[in-house]
């Protein structure tokens, strides 16, 4: 039976090497082109007709649209639009590399959100962008981040130390939460699986217990991985909000 | 676990990164506006239709109110000729009953005086009828004839006494 980490490894495709960096492309970038290749042909496929009445397809993508764009606006406000973009591509990104990792694809098939390395990278730019638009919009006083307006001076010594840890404790809470997800996600299902395999093998019966359970965990994955999106492009827009209006 | 595994976080964040920015580039210059495109054209029909149906309910509101007002209009007008019509009539038929009351006013009077003249006529017939019976029954009875001073006083006297 496979190791339930081995879906996890990444298998270089097509080794490349540009100036002695690696850039090989492997299972992972096979999934992010996919995923960028699915975004973009549902998005202008889908609204290809330009139905005043939308079909399905034309519906999904205006949801898409219009959900990130609500979510935008309540969080962060009309300063907001101009980051649609962004945060409508990191949503998108995120969601499919959820989704389309739940998919058995032979060869390629990965789920690039279960490697923290990408989720921190994506983070950190989140994080730093965010950064830069509060020390643009507010220079110095964007520290004031640090120590509310109104708060004692004396109770400095603790805010501003907690502040900072929240503060930069941003990125890692990020990146972490959407990889421990889809990788604790993957395990269990792998997991369900060979029980599945190991019990059904010998009896019918108790094969069946697993499979149901897998077939609900299967479905909840389904549900942790649209949720987990949704997460990290929330908080996203938090961040936004933070650096554009301050607390 | 792979995912702690350096080898391959450079090819990951190579791809990554060029991944998302082609497709950052791809939801800015095509997909978005497309779909905002879309949603912005429904959202003008949409509103072109309501102003629309609020024009057309300005209309016919200001339909309804030139109706109502004609009606109350030709109300009044039809009020007016009614009440012209009636008052001519009225002092038409006034008139008319005026000049038919003088005209039988008249013609009572006429009768009146006519009967007046048949009385005095009859009365004055009466009285030779009186004085001609009484001088009959005079000479009947007494034989000659009877003083015409003394009949005619007599008569006049019972004619007087009977009313006339």
């Amino acid at each position: 039976m496979a190791n339930p980490i081995e879906q996890f490894k990444i298998q270089p495709l097509v080794p490349l090497k540009v100036a002695g960096v690696d850039i090989s492309f492997t299972n992972s970038s096979a999934m992010m082109v996919l995923s960028i290749c699915a975004i973009t042909l549902f998005l202008t496929l889908s609204v290809r007709s330009r139905a005043l009445v939308p079909g399905r397809w034309q519906s999904m993508a205006e949801v898409f649209y219009e959900f990130i764009a609500g979510m935008l606006r309540d969080n962060v406000g009309s300063e907001g639009r101009k980051y649609f973009p962004f945060i409508f591509s990191l949503f998108m990104f995120v969601l499919f590399g959820n989704v389309l990792g739940m998919l058995p694809l032979p060869v390629i098939g990965f789920t690039y959100t279960s490697h923290v390395i990408v989720t921190f990278a994506m983070a950190l730019v989140v994080f730093l962008g965010v950064t830069a638009i509060g020390f643009s919009r507010h220079g110095l006083h964007y520290l004031r981040m640090f120590f509310p307006e109104g708060a004692p001076i004396a109770t400095a010594v603790i805010l501003i130390p907690i502040e900072l840890i929240s503060y930069f404790s941003r990125p890692f809470s990020l990146a972490v939460r959407l990889f421990a997800n889809m990788t604790v996600g993957h395990i269990i299902l792998k997991v369900m699986g060979g029980f599945v395999v190991s019990l059904g093998a010998f009896y019918l019966i108790p094969g069946v217990v697993p499979f149901a359970f897998l077939s609900a965990i299967t479905v909840l994955e389904f549900g942790i991985a649209l949720l987990q999106a949704y997460v990290f492009t929330i908080l996203s827009c938090i961040y936004l909000h933070d650096a554009i209006h301050m607390h | 676990m792979p995912q702690f595994d350096p080898t391959f976080f450079a090819p990951q964040l190579f791809w990554l990164a060029l991944t998302f920015f082609t497709l950052y580039m791809l939801m800015t210059v095509i997909a978005l506006p497309k779909i905002g495109a879309v949603l912005d054209e429904r959202q003008r029909k949409i509103d072109d239709n309501l102003d629309k149906a609020a024009q057309l309910k300005a209309e016919a509101e200001a339909a309804v109110a030139a109706y109502e007002k004609a009606l109350a209009e030709s109300r009044a007008h039809a009020h007016s000729v009614i009440k012209e019509a009636s008052d001519r009539l009225a002092t038409e038929a006034e008139a008319r009953n005026r000049e038919l009351n003088a005209r039988l006013a008249e013609q009572i009077k006429a009768g009146e005086a006519r009967i007046a003249s048949a009385k005095d006529a009859a009365m004055a017939n009466v009285r030779d009828v009186a004085l001609d019976v009484a001088g009959a029954a005079i000479a009947r009875l007494v034989g000659g004839a009877a003083d015409n001073a003394r009949l005619e006083a007599a008569v006049a006297a019972a004619l007087e006494e009977h009313g006339k």
